[in-house]
């Protein structure tokens, strides 16, 4: 839209670049710049009072769970607590349990994350550079189900759950979750390690590498960026995940994950507003710290959708 | 590349049909790594993916509490049944209901804010793009919770703020009244989820160079023009793509409205998820094999869905092959 108005200043070609360059003109033209920057600058303060609206409940969690239970209360829209109540994050880490349920949490994320990597890199690589039988049985149905919403499978999942002994345990919950749609992950793989020149691997080959050592020292570090937007998908995707690991501790209450528990915090506590903020801000927090130190990685891996 | 085949096989020196043995042999065992390199994802993806689609079918025709071991066949009796529930229609509604009030508001939301961050005199980019898309790396179930709070009506900060300017008399019941509860769930959606589709049309824009535009420049085109005789044009194929993969996460709420609402008040946000999950397992009795046919008929539902998509994503290929 404004990108248009930028050039649209009889400059030439070069745009934007020549401004610095451009003789100093009278007051006509930096008349005419000021009307430029106008619609820039109403932009940019409709977009801030958005972007207020946008981050304003994790700042008011942030607030609720710094003051004391009856403050949340009484102190309104005030988002400055009155002393910062530390002892809300106890309640929750101790009492609640979220300590554990970050644990569970942590280990049920980096154990599916570890067996989703290796198992669509491996699959993406024979799928990508190798004619077996098969191959197109295989790729038929993994696009055929690139898309199957949770509640669809559920049944049957815990059904099998149940009789492979796998319910009520963690090694179970990452087993299914790491057995769900990855499809977009072997996809990428596919299409990275298919690009990679053949001679490549004509040239571990006469080094004396063999299939196991071509792919682990050769082409699996290669593909290095897709490795990381598939573990970061991955990790968004498990941290997050929720119907799975709902029914799956439905008789443990200590095998739950941080989304699980959550909803099962303010079933018992739906009082608690400052101990429900102090436990969703241990729930949110290494996920939007991750975020922040990661953001490129995120913002391509979801790019990538539409790219490829 | 005679010498290379017989490298990886450490076959006995002197034999004399070296090459030609070491090469099957290589050949063999690479087919043999090929299988073991599928087996994970057979076995993993096999087991709960691939079976439970399967299985929802099989289970669709029996009658079974989840509990007990007896199975009884009961055939067509869970279709007839959730044809015949008032129930199920209106989770088919809602759903329905939800999806098309909430795709058009996320794409165009979304896009308007793209057109706006993709000028290249905009400032602070990568900061605005940040702060939009953070909602969407956050846990749903855990924002569900925390909007529960956000929107309650007696101590709420949306109903604080809307009492403190006036716009109402007294604290409105976002999600405990059946008329606002499903649009507020819409509105919390949208916050959630509109960082992603704005990244894919960010990632769309992308793809117009600007030499495109100030070509245009040159001839004397004006900034509306240029949105709508260049970009729009140029997005077409994109449209179809980002109102698809919109569409796609728009039929997953379960995590949003069961944290929310549970499906209530009064059913009124009882989408299809819902309503599977409440008939398997939230119930004193459960009925696995009517979910799971209720389950059957929605993934019928969602494949056609899947198809207009495959029609969709040609169409778009074409639009772009004859660019």
């Amino acid at each position: 839209m404004s990108q248009a108005t930028d050039v649209s200043t009889p400059s030439g070609p070069t745009g934007g670049l020549s401004r610095s360059t451009r003789p100093v003109l009278p007051s006509s033209r930096r008349r005419g710049r000021w009307r430029q920057r106008i619609p820039v600058i109403i932009a940019v303060i409709v977009l801030l009072f958005l972007l207020v609206g946008w981050i304003y409940p994790f700042v008011w969690m942030v607030s609720a769970a710094l003051k004391n239970p009856i403050e949340v209360f009484s102190s309104g829209l005030n988002l400055i607590p009155d002393e910062p109540q530390w002892d809300n994050f106890r309640r929750a880490w101790v009492d609640a349990k979220f300590g554990t349920y970050l644990l569970n949490t942590v280990l049920v994320t980096g154990f599916t994350v570890i067996i989703v990597v290796v198992r669509t890199a491996m699959t993406g690589y024979v799928l990508a550079r190798y004619r077996f039988y098969g191959r197109r049985v295989i790729l038929g149905i993994l696009v055929a189900t690139l898309f199957v919403p949770a509640g669809y499978t559920i049944i049957p999942v815990v059904d099998l759950a149940t009789r492979l002994n796998l319910l009520n345990s963690i090694a179970g919950m990452v087993i299914a979750l790491s057995g769900g749609a990855h499809v977009a992950s072997i996809l990428l793989y596919l299409g990275y390690f298919s690009r990679i020149p053949k001679e490549l691997e004509e040239a571990a080959i006469m080094d004396g590498a063999g299939f196991l050592r071509t792919f682990f020292t050769v082409m699996l570090p290669l593909a290095g960026p897709v490795t990381a937007t598939v573990t970061l998908l991955t990790f968004l995707s498990t941290w997050n995940a929720f119907f799975l690991p709902l029914v799956f501790t439905f008789s443990r209450p200590d095998l739950r994950t941080l989304s699980v528990g959550m909803l099962a915090f303010v079933g018992e506590n739906s009082t608690d507003w400052s101990g429900m903020a102090a436990a969703a801000t241990i729930s949110l927090l290494p996920v939007v710290l991750l975020f922040v130190l990661l953001q490129r990685y995120f913002v391509e891996g979801i790019a990538g959708a539409v790219k490829s | 590349m005679a010498e290379a085949t017989t490298t990886p096989t450490s076959s006995p020196p002197g034999a004399v049909a070296r090459p030609v043995l070491g090469r099957t042999q290589r050949r063999r065992r690479t087919e043999f790594w090929v299988y073991v390199f599928l087996l994970p994802t057979i076995v993993l993806y096999g087991l709960f993916t691939v079976y439970p689609i399967i299985g929802s079918y099989w289970y669709s025709f029996l009658d079974w509490n989840g509990f007990d071991a007896v199975k009884t066949w009961v055939g067509l009796a869970n279709y007839r049944e959730a044809l015949a529930d008032p129930l199920f229609w209106n989770a088919f509604k809602v759903t329905v209901l939800f999806t098309v009030v909430a795709v058009p508001v996320k794409v165009l939301g979304a896009f308007a804010l793209a057109l706006v961050l993709n000028s290249p005199r905009m400032p602070w980019k990568g900061f605005f793009r940040t702060a939009f898309f953070l909602p969407v790396v956050t846990t749903t179930a855990i924002v569900g919770v925390v909007m529960q709070f956000v929107f309650d009506p007696a101590s709420g900060p949306i109903n604080l703020i809307l009492l403190k300017l006036g716009v109402i008399e007294e604290g409105i019941n976002f999600l405990g009244d059946s008329d606002t509860a499903l649009w507020t769930v819409v509105a919390v959606f949208t916050w959630k989820w509109l960082g992603q589709t704005l990244i894919y049309w960010l990632a769309a824009l992308q793809t117009i160079p600007r030499e495109t535009y100030e070509a245009a420049a040159i001839d004397g085109a004006g900034s509306g023009r240029m949105t709508r005789y260049i970009t729009l044009p140029l997005l077409k194929p994109f449209v179809i793509i980002i109102t698809l993969l919109t569409l796609e996460s728009t039929l997953q709420v379960f995590d949003l409205m069961l944290t929310m609402t549970g499906g209530g008040p009064f059913f009124s946000t009882q989408v299809m998820e819902i309503f599977i999950y409440t008939q398997a397992f939230a119930s004193a009795a459960p009925r696995l094999g009517y979910a799971s046919a209720v389950a059957v008929v929605f993934g019928l539902f969602i494949c056609l869905v899947g198809l207009l998509q495959l029609v969709g994503i040609r169409a778009a290929q074409k639009a772009r092959a004859s660019r």
